[in-house]
């Protein structure tokens, strides 16, 4: 009998987490309700300590626990996303939590068990784990979009989430069993290598790969499996919206590229084309019906669809230009939408009175600072030179080109020229009309200015110096693909 | 004699799962429910997976199905009031959709070169699942920790009356 190697530095930042999270729990009962914040600071030490984990993970490249755990740049890159998503998470939540009357510590537990989820899937090289991963990550962000107990929106949005997560799980699951059936192993080089050996059973390990991509495709919200994605959005707290519309959608799209780059190389102009057209789908989709919501929660949901359609365009570009741009893409796009969100979360006010975009009519004359910042959210989603989205987007459109996906490139742009008419119209809303009241109860307090300070650092800082953190997708392609 | 009983588990599990659908009332759904695991745990025997059909049959048929009959027994549901109705121009997308995938399926696994009947060459029997769980799947083991964990932190968060 052979024990495994325990490797404990190459796990270090998910056992991080684990423990800070089980430490809110325990500490809950002895913290009274006007302390309850402590917590939530509790949880940014945990990021913290997972964030300075990752120098020692990163030492510790290879194959781990008899090959299932796989440390290369490419998954100390998600890590690093990872933890980076929830840090902000909880800094937009603290005070959300305090308003609406439920600033439950579970909240926070939940958080940092979805980031654990969250990285076992983009650090995994076997299918079991990827989809323990994918189960710890779906049912933490049930509990959380459905955390306000008493609304009946919230209510909705966890039942749905919950009922068509657990459908896509399934087929997840049906093509995992298929494969397994097909190569007789559940490990990615394994399958690859089996495929490579000739042994074809072509049909078979196609209805596979297909029914996991189904299972990911509705996770990563792309079309034509979006559809559950506004109503989850608009119902779940402001702050979870946040996270569910970066988080699990990079952790998604890390594991599709994992598996279709490592396991079905050999499938790869099937896949292509099917990524295409589901690029080409989303794109169109997201941002035509995003132009009609009337709901900043709903339209940056369908924006958020559309740029899962941007993310599918690098996918399907494939090459190492492709891998970088999808890292490059999730880290830019989930800086700004956070931010994005920190300001909605700010602005609806409790029980999400005002989220109509007529509501942030003339923020600008009596809010300006908030409504620049919202305007260089707007800008960066909507990809203007100078920010974040832009840098992200050409990275995206250069690496179809490359890759002779011309047509696609030319869908992304002319989506994104319409995209621009629903994000300046915010922007517009905000600086040309006349203010319906004072906004006085806006309360900018510390976490949250925290919270913008960092996204908004992150949107300029990858706009004009995108350099370094290129250097690094990059590397972390390159290392992926070999 | 295998094949016999694989095809009369087979045909029991198809129908009582078929049947899970088309009842009106949910406790008739639930109680079909119940063969159908009991048979899928004949079927893992045949596959001399016998560990699996143990506990299908207390986990599944056994803890969960009687969770499920008290839940809708203390509930008492009304019967169906076919509320849906907005959504019912979904049946005639869903149902050739459905049935595509399934024609889909049935073509890809029909086609698949079939092997000789093999006699299994190990039995899955407690002592190898728990020797592989504790050596080659050692970390997967550890995280269905924190998935269990997670679901109790989640059942409590809805249920629990004053947070």
């Amino acid at each position: 009998m052979n024990i495994p190697v325990v490797n404990l530095g190459a796990i270090l930042p998910a056992i991080m987490l684990s423990l800070f999270g089980i430490a809110i729990m325990v500490a809950e009962p002895f913290v009274s309700d006007a302390k309850k914040s402590w917590l939530g600071w509790l949880a940014i030490a945990g990021t913290i300590a997972a964030m300075l984990a990752l120098a020692p993970m990163s030492r510790q490249a290879g194959q781990w626990y008899t090959n299932l755990w796989i440390v290369d740049s490419y998954s100390i890159f998600f890590h690093f996303l990872f933890i980076l998503i929830a840090a902000i998470t909880i800094l937009t939540s603290m005070n959300f939590l305090q308003r609406e009357g439920i600033h439950h510590t579970e909240y926070y537990a939940l958080l940092l068990f979805a980031t654990v989820g969250m990285m076992m899937m983009a650090g995994s090289n076997e299918l079991i784990m990827v989809f323990l991963g994918l189960e710890i990550l779906s049912i933490a962000t049930y509990v959380l979009a459905g955390f306000r107990r008493t609304d009946l929106k919230s209510n909705e949005s966890a039942m749905k989430y919950f009922l068509l997560g657990s459908f896509s799980s399934a087929f997840f699951l049906y093509g995992v069993a298929l494969i397994f059936g097909a190569t007789g192993s559940t490990n990615l080089i394994v399958i690859a290598d089996s495929l490579r050996s000739g042994d074809p059973q072509t049909s078979l390990v196609s209805l596979a790969a297909a029914l996991m991509l189904i299972g990911l495709c509705f996770k990563v919200a792309v079309a034509p499996f979006h559809v559950w994605a506004p109503d989850v959005y608009e119902g779940a707290p402001t702050p979870v919206t946040g996270f569910m519309s970066v988080g699990p959608k990079a952790a998604g799209f890390a594991v599709l590229l994992r598996i279709f780059m490592t396991a079905f190389p050999t499938l790869e102009d099937r896949w292509t084309s099917v990524f295409w057209i589901v690029a080409a789908l989303t794109m169109l989709i997201g941002n035509v019906i995003a132009l009609v919501q009337p709901n900043i929660k709903r339209m940056l949901a369908y924006s958020s669809i559309a740029h899962a359609g941007y993310i599918a365009v690098a996918v399907a570009a494939g090459s190492e230009h492709g891998v970088s741009a999808v890292l490059f893409y999730t880290l830019a796009y989930s800086v700004t939408n956070l931010g994005a969100f920190a300001v909605v979360t700010m602005l609806s006010r409790s029980e999400d009175k005002l989220v109509n975009l007529n509501d942030y009519a003339g923020l600008a004359s009596k809010r300006p600072g908030l409504a620049a910042v919202l305007s260089l959210f707007m800008l960066s989603l909507a990809g203007v030179p100078g920010t974040a989205g832009f840098a992200g987007k050409f990275f995206i459109f250069k690496a179809a080109v490359q890759s002779g996906l011309i047509w696609l490139a030319v869908i992304g742009v002319i989506t994104t020229v319409v995209s621009f008419y629903y994000y300046l119209y915010v922007i517009v809303q905000m600086y040309m009309r006349d203010p319906n009241e004072e906004f006085a109860d806006v309360r900018t307090t510390g976490p949250l200015k925290l919270a913008l300070a960092i996204t908004i650092a992150g949107t300029l800082y990858l706009g004009i110096l995108p350099t370094r953190f290129l250097d690094w997708t990059v590397s972390a392609a390159v290392n992926a693909l070999r | 004699m295998i094949e016999i009983l694989f095809f009369f588990f087979a045909a029991l599990a198809v129908g009582a799962a078929i049947n899970v659908l088309v009842q009106k009332h949910v406790l008739y759904s639930a109680l079909s429910l119940i063969v159908l695991l009991s048979s899928m745990s004949g079927l893992f025997i045949l596959l001399r997976a016998d560990f699996l059909a143990v506990i299908q049959v207390i986990v599944y048929a056994g803890a969960i199905m009687v969770l499920f009959v008290f839940v809708i027994m203390l509930l008492n549901l009304p019967e169906d009031e076919d509320g849906a109705d907005r959504l019912r121009w979904l049946k005639f997308l869903g149902i050739p959709l459905g049935l595509f995938f399934l024609f889909l399926t049935v073509i890809t696994l029909w086609n698949v070169e079939r092997q000789d009947i093999v006699e299994a060459q190990m039995a899955g029997t407690p002592e190898l699942i728990g020797r592989s769980l504790f050596t080659d799947y050692l970390l997967p083991f550890e995280a269905t920790s924190l998935l269990i964990l997670i679901a109790l932190m989640g059942a409590v968060v809805f249920a629990k009356k004053d947070l």
